[in-house]
């Protein structure tokens, strides 16, 4: 079952601490916990199934859609709610992840999927993590339902653009996915209000909501896609927005051809591309416009950006503010509060920086350290930079300080854990 | 204060007997240039002075670090004594003298060499313990979860408040290979106690089942066009995996006795489940036997 739910990507038990209660089983870690890690390097952290992968729904880039010929199966809730608890007590999982195919109607799905949730909280006293799924379509009251057993919920909107969901998912509207992603987030304002009212108020996805987008299905662009995130995030309230660069999983004439290679590069430059919206104080804006509708494959967003603003750099580390560090590629959020809680004793040098545990790869270009620049290092001018940036391409046989500002392998282990921890 | 570049404290093990290290250092006005536990025998050349617990004197120093330097102080020196840093007694000592000279300031001193290293080693032990709420894999014996781990630092008392408020109903066992000790959880109280050895039962069939089921699905989840063992690697150390059920493969035969045995060397300390307060002066640093 767990076979067709595994191309969603939201693999997070974040965004709620909650202790343990006295008869009951299970807590939740504000942080997240990642229990495992799967051969392709993501954190499992959740039970991650489908209550049925049948579906009446057909969706041409999933594998579940009708005109499927697969074997179909399901879980009686029962059964889901007893190998959750079972896999919870052996500390294999955080929590479960809940998701199913379409049964009957979608109103039909969703009270199979609150049967479910049910039986685990009031039955077998389950205070671990959910995230649930709603299903598009369904009555508002069954996604409320839905919503006060859960921790979190989302709905996926898949596809950035109406045109796209037209062509690739012919059951779907605009409408029907935003409708119930405009109640939770409106559950989730009146709950909170709520909460200041009565302190016993049931909570109604604590952990907020998320979704997920597909990259690389449809020609939406990088541009519309980070536009469309930081509308969700500033509109919605959403928590997270995945990206799931698209695996070819179907053929069809509307998709990339099956032989096509997952655009994982791209998915990974959005990513960084959201910790910047989140954490940094990036606007999308500011990353990318109608000129530029794509990310640079070659550079990390914020690298892309500070060289086309030499003019701010350099920084002086023992003046510059919070937000300003937080700018200089290399320096991710806990470099940038170490320098600060490091500035109250004394001013810094290079070799501080180091000690400090901050990786100056890249920050060498962009900083000085009590009005100097790095010792030995040898690109001093604004033109020598950008001159660098036009001629990336034939880098490779120059010197190795001007190499290591651009030379960047295909997704190296150091990036996947920027990625995860968002220092970037 | 006279540097007498020759002189070693011997300890004995207790965080309390650190205190008193410290102690006698500022009441002689002498700096030792090392601090050993006691499994560390003397060498031929040089005989450490070795430093009587009290628990008065201990409790003077532990009490001033709050008032003198911070609380957060205090908490770092707590942690510190829990890492696998080979010098840690040294450590904390050089610390402490910092900060009684500089007061709350020494937490912010990140480019001064011993506060620097004292953070890595503590970063270190925490970052270890937060890997293992996850990683760690009970198996069921009866109503009793039981599971076994080989860390470096001492995470235990870090992993306790966790595992207790999570499981608060089951009675659960962690054990600690590699410093011979055990978790131990029932009747809503937790301890930790000194195990040398232990014998785990059969494995019944529902057990077997589930771990099937689990590496079945973990097996199931990746995506095979995103394969990327590298990143899995560095993310989940191979030192982790002895443990781990879904890369166990030896099709789970346990030792054939009836329940769980275990050797207890030493008689069980309690420990509050929400705290890591018992570390009180008298906790020793487990070590092996
Ligand atoms: S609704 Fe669409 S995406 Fe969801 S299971 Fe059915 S076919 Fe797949």
């Amino acid at each position: 079952m767990s076979d067709s739910a595994k191309y969603d990507v939201a693999c997070t038990s974040s965004g709620v601490d909650r202790s343990g209660k006295q008869g009951s089983l299970g807590s939740a870690n504000k942080s997240g916990i990642c229990h495992s890690f799967s051969a392709d390097g993501r954190c499992i952290s959740l039970l991650k199934v489908l209550l049925t992968n049948v579906c009446i729904f057909d969706c041409k880039y999933c594998v579940n859609r009708e005109s499927n010929d697969i074997v179909r199966a399901g879980f009686t809730p029962l059964e889901l709610a007893e190998l959750t608890i079972n896999f919870y007590r052996r500390n294999y999982i955080e929590g479960l992840f809940l998701s199913s195919g379409v049964i009957i109607s979608p109103n039909n799905t969703v009270e199979q999927m609150i049967k479910t949730l049910e039986l685990l909280r009031n039955v077998y006293h389950f205070n671990g993590y959910i995230h649930v799924k709603a299903i598009p379509g369904a009555e508002n009251d069954l996604i409320t339902r839905l919503g006060l057993l859960a921790d979190r919920m989302s709905i996926n909107i898949e596809l950035p653009s109406q045109d796209s969901l037209k062509l690739l998912a012919p059951n779907k509207t605009k409408e029907s996915i935003m409708r119930p992603m405009g109640l939770i987030s409106a559950k989730i304002q009146e709950n909170s209000s709520d909460l200041v009212k009565f302190r016993h108020a049931s909570k109604f996805v604590p952990a907020g909501q998320s979704t997920q987008l597909i990259v690389g299905a449809t020609p939406d662009t990088d541009h519309k896609i980070l536009t469309l995130t930081e509308a969700l995030y500033k509109k919605y309230r959403l928590k997270r927005v995945f990206f799931s660069a698209y695996m070819p999983v179907a053929e069809h004439s509307l998709l990339p051809s099956l032989d096509i290679k997952p655009p994982l590069m791209r998915e990974h430059r959005l990513y960084q591309a959201d910790w910047l919206l989140r954490f940094y104080g990036f606007e999308a804006k500011e990353l990318l416009d109608e000129q530029h509708p794509n990310f640079n494959l070659e550079v990390d967003p914020k690298c892309n950006w500070a060289l086309n603003h030499l003019d701010k750099f350099p920084i002086e580390i023992n003046k510059a503010s919070y937000e300003v560090l937080l700018r200089v590629p290399g320096i991710g959020v806990t470099s940038a509060k170490r320098i600060l809680t490091a500035r109250r004793s004394g001013s810094l040098d290079f070799s501080g920086l180091k000690k400090l545990g901050i990786v100056l790869k890249r920050a060498q270009y962009f900083i000085t350290c009590k009005g100097k620049i790095m010792e030995g290092l040898k690109i001093t001018s604004d033109v020598a930079i950008s001159t660098l940036m036009s001629n990336q391409y034939q880098l490779t046989s120059q010197g190795p300080e001007q190499l290591t500002l651009f030379d960047e392998p295909p997704i190296t282990r150091e990036d996947v854990q920027q990625c995860l921890t968002g220092q970037i | 204060m006279p540097d007498r570049t020759d002189l070693v404290y011997a300890y004995d093990g207790s965080f309390g007997g650190l205190m008193c290290c410290v102690f006698e250092s500022y009441a002689l006005k002498e700096i030792p240039r090392a601090i050993r536990p006691p499994d560390v025998e003397d060498s031929l050349f040089n005989t450490a002075k070795w430093i009587k617990s009290d628990e008065q004197k201990a409790d003077r120093v532990f009490n001033s670090i709050p008032l003198k330097i911070s609380p957060q102080a205090q908490e770092l020196v707590k942690l510190g004594f829990l890492t696998c840093a080979p010098n840690k007694e040294f450590l904390i000592y050089q610390f402490l003298r910092l900060g009684f000279k500089h007061g709350s300031k020494v937490m912010t001193m990140l480019t001064d060499d011993t506060v620097c290293a004292l953070q890595k080693a503590v970063h270190h032990l925490t970052r270890e313990s937060h890997k293992f709420k996850g990683f760690i894999r009970f198996s069921i014996f009866g109503e009793v979860l039981v599971a076994v781990i080989e860390p470096k630092n001492f995470v235990l008392p870090l992993l306790s408040p966790h595992f207790c408020d999570r499981f608060r109903n089951e009675t659960f066992m962690i054990y600690d290979k590699t410093h011979s000790m055990a978790l131990i959880y029932r009747s809503q109280k937790a301890e930790l106690i000194f195990v040398d050895e232990l014998t785990l039962p059969t494995v019944d069939a529902t057990e077997l089942e589930y771990r099937r089921l689990w590496k079945q699905f973990y097996n199931t989840i990746a995506i095979e066009g995103r394969n990327n063992p590298r990143c899995r690697m560095s993310l989940m150390p191979k030192r982790y995996w002895g443990q781990m059920t879904e890369f166990n493969n030896n099709n789970d035969a346990e030792n054939p006795s009836g329940s769980v045995q275990l050797l207890v060397a030493e008689t069980a300390t309690e420990i509050a489940p929400n705290a890591i307060g018992f570390l009180d002066s008298s906790f020793q640093y487990p070590t092996r036997k």
